[in-house]
């Protein structure tokens, strides 16, 4: 077999050379780190299931401004680690003072990510085409184990949601997902990533994300489209409850005893 | 409570529950049960009910305890007030305040800490009903949650305890035999057998405690398969969830690898390329794909050739790029860049 699932510890392959990200080598043999996915093309790597975005080099992330100090603008990266933007690496020559004015706390940046130091310090840059300031849209929280599925192969997931649901999307490495759009379609986008999110191990996803979006031929009314719509939810929620609650339901049963978690 | 039994073992040489000496008690196992921790797992083994979570990595404050060059795993063992017969006082006591720091040294072989430098691992290990044994399924909990929530480990570690009843070494207490043993012994060990926990209560002779460790490590043994056995079932072995897994790992590949511009990685890509496409394309045909791997493999070979050009096409559209146009197109900035068709198709849109 290429490709399966592992867990730690698992050997996966007596060629010391060949480990990649997520593996370890002990006596010769290679190892795997994490609970995931290998891949023994090439090199041996294994792909978690979940876990935490750690920054790296060149990572395009969505940030937010918690703190601005004489030079610096801090940003919470959805990492354990604060990232630093020094002001010299905003577009615009900005005078320490006056920092506030063009980033204050709260403001959430898409920055790139210009380098990690080893003791995990994050220096973030905006002097990178398409960083900017999201004064507008919404912003999403996925899984950052899940980006790589909302982008799709080669972006065709992403280019699917932006065309069928009319918004501004972007994806950050560390499971932001920004949308600008009318409100109705962020609902029905924001319902999509959420699809996408929960049910990303079904195959022909794409076509369902194109054809829930859609919600119907092109240009109805929008009264119908929202009643088509709703009824999509539904049925999604549905299937979310059976797939994913079932089993924090039974914790919730038995803390509690309570029939409210069963609705 | 029950009193002291005349006789643990019966002349069979069953236990009180009916056990052998070397058997251990039923273990069940639940990953993923709480939504809010990013790892989870609820244990019940015997009439042991444990629930433990991770959370982390994290920031850690106070920053004092933070450490320059790896992450600080925090175990913390409690048991819950009701979990006894007897209400015991709830918060931290002398007895769980030792068993934290014994159990969170447990992992200490196995977590790759090192990877987070600064940050804290969070390991809540509660102990919901408690029947003899409660720090050792509290371990097997926990080293779950640890790999539920992707950190990277070298192995799992399980925990059994090994004890001295009517001068007979026994496998996995329960309540009387605990209460009422001449011995205690918990111990909790790697998957390469490597001692990471041994605690002792009672009296037990170099030889015993010799032999004890044996039966303990064949204890072990069996909560490794019951662990592996609920990890590799979490996500189903349906051929199809394992496709889907994959696809998402691919998309990964590529991105990560594109910046590298390796021509070989290249190749690779546009072969796995080539399978997503026949993925969407002909999806009833999958299913027989992976259970045929072999015939699956060869398919997706002549696939490369035909759809080499198609795929590198889109491959060339490295997807940070992409979301870099994104970004400009937002701003108004209509000149499409590479992804010609793509973003010519959702000008298209936009006007219609």
């Amino acid at each position: 077999m290429d490709r399966n699932i592992v867990i730690p510890g698992q050997l996966l392959s007596e060629k010391k050379e060949m480990a990649g990200p997520g593996t370890y080598v002990k006596d010769g043999n290679i190892y795997s780190l994490l609970y995931g996915v290998a891949n023994f093309k090439g090199r041996v790597s294994v792909v978690p299931f979940s876990g935490k975005y750690i920054p790296s080099r060149k990572d395009f992330i969505i940030v937010k401004v918690i703190d601005v100090t004489p030079s610096n603008w801090i940003m919470e990266t959805g990492s354990p680690y604060d990232g630093l933007l020094h002001v010299s690496e905003f577009p615009k020559r900005v005078d320490s003072s006056e920092m506030r004015k063009f980033m204050d706390i709260g403001d959430s940046v898409v920055v790139r990510v210009k380098d990690v130091s080893k003791a995990m310090k994050v220096e973030l840059s905006m002097r990178e085409q398409g960083s900017k300031v999201l004064r507008q849209g919404r912003i999403i929280e996925v899984m950052p184990a899940k980006v790589p599925r909302v982008i799709g192969h080669g972006g065709s997931m992403v280019s699917i949601l932006k065309k069928e649901s009319n918004c501004d999307v972007f994806v950050g490495k560390n499971g932001r997902i920004w949308i600008n759009g009318r409100d109705n379609d962020m609902d029905r986008l924001t319902t999509a990533i959420e699809m996408i999110e929960s049910e990303s191990h079904i195959s022909g996803l794409t076509d369902k994300v194109g054809i829930f979006l859609r919600g119907g031929p092109e240009g109805t009314e929008s009264s119908d489209e929202e009643q088509l719509v709703d009824e999509e939810v539904a049925g999604v929620s549905l299937e979310d409850d059976d797939v994913t609650e079932e089993t924090s339901r039974k914790v919730d049963v038995l803390l509690e005893n309570d029939p409210e978690g069963t609705d | 409570m029950s009193d002291k039994p005349e006789k643990f073992i019966d002349e069979n040489g069953l236990r009180l529950d009916g056990r052998r000496v070397d058997e251990i008690r039923p273990m069940t196992v639940e990953m993923g049960v709480l939504s809010r921790a990013d790892g989870s797992c609820y244990l019940e083994w015997g009439n042991n009910k444990v629930l433990a979570a991770v959370y982390g990595p994290r920031e850690l404050h106070p920053r004092r305890l933070q450490r320059p060059s790896e992450a600080l795993v925090r175990y913390r063992y409690n048991m819950a007030a009701f979990s006894v017969e007897d209400r015991i006082r709830p918060g931290p006591s002398r007895r769980s305040t030792e068993i934290s720091k014994v159990s969170g040294e447990a992992f200490e072989p196995v977590v790759m800490k090192q990877f987070y430098p600064g940050a804290v691992i969070d390991v809540f290990a509660e102990v919901l009903q408690a029947d003899a044994g409660t720090r050792t399924a509290a371990i097997n909990a926990a080293t779950l949650a640890l790999v539920d929530a992707g950190i990277p480990m070298k192995g799992l570690v399980a925990s059994c305890a090994v004890g001295k009843v009517d001068g007979q070494l026994v496998l996995d207490l329960n309540k009387p035999e605990d209460n009422y043993g001449d011995a205690d012994l918990p111990i909790a060990m790697t998957e390469d057998g490597e001692i990471t926990l041994l605690q002792m209560d009672g009296n037990l002779t170099a030889d015993e405690i010799a032999k004890g460790i044996e039966m303990a490590r064949k204890g072990c043994e069996q909560i490794f398969a019951i662990q592996k056995e609920a990890l590799l079932s979490k996500f189903g072995t349906t051929d199809e969830e394992e496709l889907l897994k994959e696809a998402e790992l691919q998309a990964e590949v590529a991105t990560s690898e594109d910046e590298t511009e390796d021509v070989e990685v290249v190749s690779e890509v546009v072969s796995e390329v080539a399978l997503e496409d026949e993925d969407d394309e002909l999806k009833d045909e999958v299913d027989e794909d992976l259970e045929l791997q072999d015939e699956g493999e060869a398919f997706t070979d002549d696939e490369v050739e035909d759809t080499s050009d198609e795929a590198e096409d889109l491959f060339g559209e490295d997807v940070s790029e992409f979301e870099i146009n994104e970004g400009t197109e937002s701003e108004g900035d209509s000149s499409s860049e590479p992804e010609g068709a793509e973003s010519d198709e959702d000008e298209g849109e936009k006007n219609e």
